[in-house]
């Protein structure tokens, strides 16, 4: 009592054209299948690999290129970044040109609170970092904890505040910088491997650090100190050299001079009296005449320069008194 | 007639089945309620046995009830609280935990945001008992031992700085306290905790404008020894110039003295002992330096007076010039 195959015609711009109801069952069963063949294969990166997991269950990590899996959430495929470095900010929010943040997800969401530390000798300080990490081991990174990323900007942040709460502002600011970095990086990786985290912690370096903004002046004036002290040591220094290499010089010149005064003190000495003794040889043969000569030629030699001349009859000494002396 | 009832057959097999089978993921642990009641061990609990994948159960009566396995993060709100030596700070911790015992915790606490919210109060009222009990320094600082890196430089100025205050116990001391008081409190939810720590420690905002003005006073403090350092160097170079320059002036001055001295005594000796040499010399010596002297010694600014009695002008009263010689 089969009843004969229902043929229905429907007409699409005019002609005519067979249906059959099992189409309406046909239809979906292509499109499903379609579908299942389209998320069968999945493509894996270079830097990644994908965690497979099926039923729920873990079953295998696949490495990068073209792969399939069992569609309608059999199998599901989690594409983990191993080889690639990731970064992770603190305490600062640096938008490019167009005051756009280049990764959202690695930028701190309060930068203000992150900044201040406090030190260990009870000051303050405003420090930015980053930390540079990468994922190791993707099974524990997907299984171990339910948010990795948070968790991991967390115990970082923990950690460089802890290390910074043991060392002083000084430390901080400027002799300890690197050395806090190092620290904070062995104390985040024993962290992290006891948790199981499947990240490595690469590296912590800090970026900005500063004394707050109202003591960054007294800070600034310290520095300006330093360099005053150094400029009036080197300006004494100046002074010093400007003076004593010169002083030197003088006193040598003296000396010198000295000594030319004693040649010459000495010379002359030694002229004069070849002089006089040649003069000396000569006057004793004629002693009278040469004592009349000498005497003569003197005169006669200074006279002519005297200003004035007056000559006085030895009789007349008593007038003497009464001339008038002054011109 | 035939397919159709097929097909209804199949439709409900697959509803039958659709509901008897169910996964567990790596990620969670499940446990099996009918009418409200629990069957069963949950399933995936133990971290140590995977127990993902597929599972069976009995359709339409048994209902699965999901519950995370991961270590989740406890973040707590910072909130203010002063320490033992009365400085009001504020204080950001945070937590790992993990759901021990599915069971106890969906019946105490049903989902996370009552578990969350018991945390907060539990870890939150641990935090402040532990920070009341101690002065700051005990939760700023961690390594008792720690010697700090100093700044010689700095130091000179100001013996205060570079100087960490003593600890009794410190910061990782104190969380594990906070952990020991929280975690029997939790256990009793089914919740284990795994660590608490301190995520920020800061100054409130009233004590912060007195730690900035210390700081300031410190810092211009070394700005003024620098400075004084400053002016005394130079003072001292400056004393060390003028000494210098007494030293090699007078040095100068000395040996010029000596050696004008020396020479001056050697012309003397020079011309005394000629001089000296003969009676004849002595007279000859006296005469001809006369002579000099007059030469050097008039000008014309002079006015002399000559008599005609003198050696020179005797001849103006006799020819002879012996009229009235004796």
């Amino acid at each position: 009592m089969t009843p004969p195959p229902v043929k229905k015609t429907i007409i699409i711009d005019g002609h005519q054209i067979s249906f059959n109801p099992r189409w309406l069952i046909g239809i979906p069963l292509v499109l499903v299948t379609l579908y299942g063949i389209f998320t069968s294969f999945y493509t894996i990166s270079p830097e990644s690999v994908a965690v497979v997991q099926r039923f729920g269950k873990y079953i295998k990590i696949e490495d990068p290129g073209l792969h399939f899996k069992i569609p309608f959430g059999v199998d599901k495929a989690t594409i983990v970044p191993i080889d690639r470095q990731l970064k992770l900010e603190f305490g600062f929010i640096r938008p490019d040109e167009d005051n756009n943040v280049t990764n959202p997800r690695q930028v701190s969401t309060e930068p203000d609170k992150e900044r201040d530390m406090v030190t260990g000798d009870l000051n303050a300080a405003q420090v930015e970092w980053i930390l540079q990490y990468s994922i190791s081991d993707p099974y524990q990174y997907l299984f171990q904890l339910r948010n990795p990323g948070s968790t991991l900007r967390d115990l970082t942040e923990s950690v460089v505040c802890e290390v910074i709460g043991d060392r002083t502002v000084d430390e901080v600011l400027t002799i300890g910088r690197t050395e806090i970095g190092i620290e904070a990086l062995n104390r985040l990786q024993d962290i992290v491997s006891t948790l199981d985290m499947g990240v490595t912690a690469e590296r912590i370096e800090l970026i900005n650090v500063n004394p707050p903004g109202p003591v960054q002046r007294s800070f600034g004036e310290v520095n300006r100190a330093q360099q005053e002290r150094e400029r009036m040591i080197n300006e004494a220094n100046g002074e010093y050299n400007r003076v004593i290499p010169k002083a030197k010089g003088t006193a040598q010149q003296k000396i010198s001079g000295a000594e030319g005064y004693a040649f010459q003190r000495v010379n002359e000495a030694e002229g004069d009296v070849t002089r006089f003794r040649d003069l000396l040889a000569q006057y004793e043969k004629a002693p009278a005449i040469t004592k009349q000569r000498l005497y003569l030629e003197t005169m006669s030699d200074v006279l002519p320069k005297l200003g004035r001349k007056v000559l006085l009859d030895e009789d007349a000494k008593q007038f003497l008194p009464l001339m008038n002396m002054a011109n | 007639m035939k397919t159709i009832l097929t097909t209804i057959l199949l439709v409900i097999a697959a509803i039958i089945i659709g509901n008897s089978a169910f996964t567990v993921d790596q990620t969670e642990q499940v446990f099996i309620t009918q009418f409200g009641k629990f069957v069963g061990d949950p399933i995936n609990a133990d971290p140590e046995n995977n127990e993902a994948g597929l599972h069976w159960k009995t359709p339409f009566i048994h209902k699965i009830n999901r519950i995370e396995k991961r270590i989740l993060a406890w973040d707590g709100p910072s909130t203010d609280m002063p320490t033992r030596d009365k400085l009001y700070i504020n204080v950001d911790t945070f937590a790992r935990w993990r759901i021990s015992d599915p069971v106890t915790y969906y019946q105490k606490l049903r989902d996370e945001t009552s578990a969350q919210s018991r945390l907060d109060d539990i870890i939150g009222s641990a935090t402040r008992d532990r920070i009341a009990a101690h002065d700051l320094i005990e939760v700023v600082r961690s390594e008792k031992n720690r010697k700090p890196a100093v700044d010689e430089a700095l130091i000179a100025a100001n013996s205060n700085l570079g100087v960490l205050p003593p600890i009794q116990y410190g910061r990782q001391v104190l969380s594990q306290q906070i952990l020991d008081a929280a975690q029997p409190k939790v256990n009793t939810w089914g919740i284990e905790l795994i660590d608490v720590r301190f995520k920020r420690i800061n100054y409130k905002s009233d004590v912060i404008a007195e730690i900035y003005s210390r700081m300031a006073s410190e810092r211009m403090q070394i700005a003024d020894r620098f400075r004084s350092e400053g002016a005394g160097e130079a003072a001292k170079i400056i004393g060390k110039k003028n000494r210098d320059l007494l030293q090699i002036e007078s040095e100068a001055y000395k040996i010029e003295q000596e050696v004008k001295g020396k020479a001056d005594a050697e012309a003397t000796e020079i011309y005394a002992k000629a001089y000296s040499s003969s009676p004849v010399a002595a007279d000859f010596y006296k005469f001809v330096k006369t002579l000099e002297t007059y030469q050097n010694t008039l000008g014309k600014d002079t006015t002399a007076i000559f008599t005609t009695d003198s050696d020179l002008f005797h001849l103006f009263k006799s020819i002879d010039g012996k009229k009235d010689k004796k």
